[in-house]
């Protein structure tokens, strides 16, 4: 009897998970759609299937994202997030080894200093880092690499840091006795061993600056504009003027990496991005 | 590696992350908070002015309005993500068919940016406003709901995975014993399971709160404050302060100040109280 009516519950249980699931997936459906619709009929109807008069085939990934330079902010977009992220793994996971290792005063003071970057908001260093940025002519598609390794470090040298804590120093002293330098000693046995959190540190990097805005708005402006600026700066204009197709079509590829990525890495993504913000 | 041997190594393990750091955050801090004391329009004339900026900021209809939007729409999230997060782990951590693959699809909104998720969240909720004859910037009511719909969306699947990780640690032994004991699945929730999770409860209040308070992108896309600055969150009307209002930068720097306090207030009491939990658990 209990037997059968746990049964019964677990059915209605998957049913409603499913219908939820359905609901959950609706927003992202409806771009995809209204991407293969015209322009004309995706305001006044966006529910709707394409039909014979509204359907347009690829037409607004090809003329509309032309028209708003998608391709090259993609391009764009997509280098800052390969190159910030190589640079910030690379970057934090050096200067947590070093920070964990050597206990001095110095070392101290800058641990907290990047730990307590973590808890400032954007919005609090915006302007003076624009202005910062702009003095130092690290306004380019190259200058904001080391940005976002000096504006991200701080999570994820935290982060390494925690993981090195937990490694014992005796793997690496038999390397200093073998005759290996520091760096061959970082390179060989240290990074190996922080695998886990590289990957950790670089996904939730990735998500971050691949999403991004306003970092790149206010320090690219228009002139080298990136997936999220050029979404923002189509939608800028003019009401009704807005190409909306060109719009559904840029959406659907601002995320199609992501879920691209979410399909192949699911496991590590889930972890990474939770773990992420558990710590900070 | 022995303190002696890397010591000398500054140069090459630290230095390049500590001079990026230098210039996107530490010096850019610093020089904010010395603005938010100063009138200023481009920041090498900046004269002191003292308090002036935060009395200024702390009178401006704006900020306090904001403020009032970001409390309500914070504590509206915190209520609805937290009670559906929770009911969705709840169903997923009963070994059902197909959990995976819901957890996915739950968690998936998170992934998206701000900006692509607000403009997502346009077009829904203007193709169903649409059918009334009106869009989402005909009443400040309207935003706010969009905003909270899209928060819940985006925000849901990622506390459920921590309600989840926080479910399964509660141990078997205790549920079976609660079972024997004839309590019924009501009274496990109340008395098991909820007091068990409770650490889990914390992080996520905290973790919705913040996202709440320091959420921009969305609300720029979503509604950009219309209308008439009525749906403007805290990071907005600070953003709108420094670019859209001509002598207001010495105040756009003193709100942001009093929003960092506000935000890193928040986050130090929470590691306060998810430490404290854990000690008692």
């Amino acid at each position: 009897m209990i037997h059968d009516r746990s049964r019964t519950g677990n059915r209605i249980a998957v049913i409603l998970l499913a219908v939820l699931a359905a609901v959950f997936l609706v927003p992202v459906v409806l771009v995809l759609i209204n991407s293969f619709k015209s322009r004309l009929y995706i305001a006044t109807d966006p529910f709707s299937l394409p039909d014979s008069t509204t359907f347009v085939g690829v037409q607004n990934y090809l003329t509309g994202l032309t028209a708003a330079g998608f391709p090259a902010a993609f391009g764009r977009s997509l280098f800052i997030t390969v190159a910030g992220v190589a640079l910030i793994v690379l970057g934090a996971s050096m200067t947590a080894w070093y920070l964990v290792r050597v206990r001095t005063r110095l070392t101290r003071v800058l641990y907290y200093l990047f730990v307590f970057s973590m808890v400032v908001p954007f919005q609090m260093v915006m302007y003076t880092l624009t202005y910062v940025v702009g003095r130092l002519g690290l306004d380019t598609v190259l200058g904001i690499v080391p940005v976002y390794l000096g504006f991200g470090a701080g999570l994820s040298v935290f982060m390494f840091a925690g993981f090195i804590k937990g490694v014992p120093v005796t793997v690496e002293e038999a390397a200093t006795i073998d005759g290996a330098g520091p760096l061959q000693t970082f390179f060989h046995v240290v990074f190996p061993i922080l695998r886990p959190t590289a990957v950790t540190v670089a996904i939730l990097n990735a998500m971050w600056i691949w999403n991004d805005y306003l970092l790149p708005y206010l320090v690219l402006g228009t002139r080298q504009k990136t997936v999220p600026v050029t979404i923002q700066i189509a939608m800028q204009g003019a009401y009704g003027a807005t190409d909306l197709g060109g719009l559904m079509a840029m959406l659907v590829l601002a995320i199609l990496p992501i879920m691209i990525f979410y399909l192949f890495g699911q496991r590590y993504i889930i972890k990474g991005v939770i773990a992420g913000a558990v710590k900070g | 590696m022995e303190t002696r041997t890397l010591r000398p190594w500054f140069a090459v393990f630290v230095l390049p992350t500590l001079a990026a750091f230098l210039v996107a955050f530490l010096i850019p801090f610093v020089m904010g908070l010395w603005l938010s004391f100063t009138r200023f329009t481009t920041v090498t004339d900046a004269a002191f002015v003292g308090l002036e900026n935060y009395t200024a900021a702390l009178a401006d209809a704006d900020f306090l309005r904001a403020l009032g939007f970001t409390a309500l729409f914070a504590a509206v999230a915190i209520v609805t993500v937290n009670l559906f997060a929770f009911s969705l782990a709840l169903l997923l951590t009963r070994g059902l068919r197909g959990t995976n693959l819901f957890r996915s699809v739950f968690f998936l909104p998170n992934l998206i940016g701000g900006i692509v998720l607000g403009y997502i969240w346009n077009l829904l909720i203007n193709g169903i406003l649409g059918l009334w004859g009106v869009d989402i910037t005909y009443a400040a009511s309207y935003g706010f709901w969009g905003l909270v719909a899209l928060t819940n969306w985006q925000l849901i699947g990622y506390m459920m995975v921590i309600y989840i990780a926080g479910l399964q640690n509660v141990p078997g032994e205790l549920l079976e014993a609660a079972s024997i004991d004839g309590a019924g699945a009501w009274t496990t929730l109340w008395r098991v399971k909820l007091p068990l999770v409770m650490p889990s409860v914390t992080i996520c209040t905290f973790l919705t709160l913040t996202n709440a308070f320091k959420m921009f992108d969305q609300n720029l896309a979503l509604t950009a404050g219309a209308p008439e600055g009525e749906t403007r969150m805290l990071a907005l009307d600070i953003y709108q302060t420094f670019y859209g209002r001509v002598g207001w930068q010495g105040v756009g720097q003193a709100k942001a100040v009093l929003f960092f306090l506000l935000v890193a207030g928040l986050a130090l009491l929470q590691l306060r109280l998810t430490r404290r939990r854990e000690v008692e658990g």
